[in-house]
């Protein structure tokens, strides 16, 4: 679960990057670059829970 | 940044000195990450600040330095680059092996080259503080190898060595690209989230969090350490924002005292503001807390002290410091992450926050998003490529100590002697 939240984060990395390449106007590339912080955001989240609940497994 | 800015003799004998002063800084956050750390485990805390400070320079000498791709003067800003939308796209660092050409290099890019020296080393040093009690000391200095050696060039060159966040004003119009006068993405933001993947990858303190009830206190060993840490990193912490924002933002001597003043502000401010949030908490202002609310400041304004106005740099400070404590409280209440020095606040919230804040309060439009950017590049690049370099490294070299090893302390274990002989070392509890 850890690994499957790092490897979502990337993929708001890209999209943040899309964003700004794709999008001239300020406020559309400013939705889509929060939106890609939203991923990592989310993929950082994944990490924690699974992060917690490898603790849980493994206390004495 | 441009080497190319010519630099009177004045402004490099002032850069230098600064820069002989901002090893305060690192001095500073030894001190009290081994002042937040136990006793039996002092020494050896002390003693890998000292080998990670060592191990980084050296790496960084051989192989660090190319890859930052550390402008020189035969060629600026170069490295390995693709284009991308018909945008030049740089995202690796091509400078000379073992600094071949430094001495002949420009002025500026020499004092760049010491901030980056200084950058990388206090970079590595921060997860240290994490792993403490539980971290060997060798597996410390491996991580601080691998950070010295691809992490943090890649991120100096993407934000200071004329790399793609660099470039983002130029190519895209945001602004004047990512900025970070003083190193709160390269050094603080990685160095916190570096914390993070160790913290994940050693696993917490023996007893931290036991299977019933709360989270136990493992509080630090000497205030006195953290507290007086706190004014030797104000020092280092002045000349390390005032040097780089000559290297870095090219600011002009005039702007220098406001750059200073911002720093203190913002250390005070957040000071402040976490006295006020644990004595309203706990009914007294906590000792360990405040310190790392200074810090919080501190590393915040280390993104936007050349930027911001006195004012707007309180309130920067203001919000490190009200960050700080809830942050600490989450982390170790909520979510099982046993950050002993509180890297992962201090330095990665803090140091975002301060990039969040250069980009608010920066006159230049379009700004905010390349600070966005520049963190939506740390976050979803650096920490699952610190995560799975540390993670392989893990695999070779164990982080974590065996448990004798932490019930009789990483001193006794890893050097055979305490730092402190004459007192008695007390039987810990939570090993009944």
């Amino acid at each position: 679960m850890k690994y499957a939240g790092l490897l979502v984060m990337p993929a708001g990395f890209f999209l943040s990057i899309a964003a700004v390449i794709l999008f001239p106007a300020p406020a559309p590339r400013a939705a889509f670059v929060l939106c890609g912080l939203a991923v990592e955001a989310m993929g950082l989240a994944v990490a924690v829970r699974g992060h917690m609940e490898a603790r849980g497994e493994r206390r004495p | 940044m441009n080497p190319a800015v010519p630099i009177s003799d004045a402004v490099f004998a002032l850069t230098l000195a600064l820069l002989m002063l901002a090893p305060l800084a690192i001095a500073g956050v030894a001190l009290i990450n081994t002042g937040l750390g136990r006793s039996r485990s002092a020494a050896q805390a002390l003693l890998g600040n000292l080998a990670i400070l060592a191990v980084s320079a050296i790496v960084f000498a051989l192989v660090g330095s190319a890859l930052a791709g550390i402008p020189s003067a035969a060629a600026c800003c170069s490295g390995h680059s693709f284009q991308l939308a018909g945008k030049t796209w740089n995202w690796l660092g091509a400078g000379p092996l073992l600094l071949s050409g430094f001495a002949s290099a420009q002025p500026l890019s020499q004092l760049a080259v010491l901030f980056e020296f200084l950058a990388v080393a206090m970079a590595a040093l921060l997860p240290w503080g994490s792993g403490m009690d539980r971290w060997r000391l060798t597996a410390g200095c491996a991580a601080a190898a691998v950070t010295a050696a691809i992490v943090f060039p890649l991120a100096a060159h993407w934000i200071w060595g004329g790399g793609f966040l660099s470039q983002l004003g130029v190519n895209f119009g945001l602004g004047a690209g990512f900025i970070d006068g003083g190193g709160a993405a390269t050094v603080h933001v990685l160095g916190g989230l570096s914390a993070l993947a160790v913290i994940w990858i050693a696993g917490p303190r023996k007893g931290k969090f036991p299977k019933e009830g709360l989270a136990t206190a493992l509080p630090g060993h000497n205030a006195v350490y953290v507290v007086f840490g706190c004014m030797l990193a104000l020092v280092g912490w002045l000349a390390w924002n005032l040097a780089g924002a000559v290297i870095w933002l090219h600011s002009p001597l005039a702007v220098l005292p406001v750059v200073a003043v911002n720093t203190l502000l913002s250390a005070s401010g957040a000071i402040a503001a976490t006295f006020v949030v644990t004595r309203v908490r706990f009914g007294k202002p906590d000792a360990s807390l405040c310190a790392n609310g200074w810090l919080a400041g501190l590393v915040a304004s280390t993104a936007c002290a050349g930027i911001v106005n006195p004012a707007e740099s309180i309130l920067v400070g203001v919000v490190a410091g009200i960050l700080t404590p809830l942050l600490v409280e989450l982390l170790e209440l909520a979510l099982s992450i046993d950050d002993p020095s509180g890297a992962i606040t201090v330095h990665a919230a803090g140091g975002l926050w301060g990039l969040i804040a250069a980009g608010l309060f920066a006159p230049m439009a379009g700004q905010l998003v390349a600070q966005l950017v520049g963190i939506a590049t740390l976050l979803g690049v650096m920490l699952p490529l610190v995560y799975l370099l540390f993670a392989v490294l893990n695999r070779v070299h164990a982080f974590r100590v065996d448990p004798d090893g932490e019930r009789i302390g990483m001193d006794l274990h890893e050097l055979g002697g305490g730092a402190y002989p004459e007192f008695v070392i007390h039987r810990d509890e939570s090993y009944r």
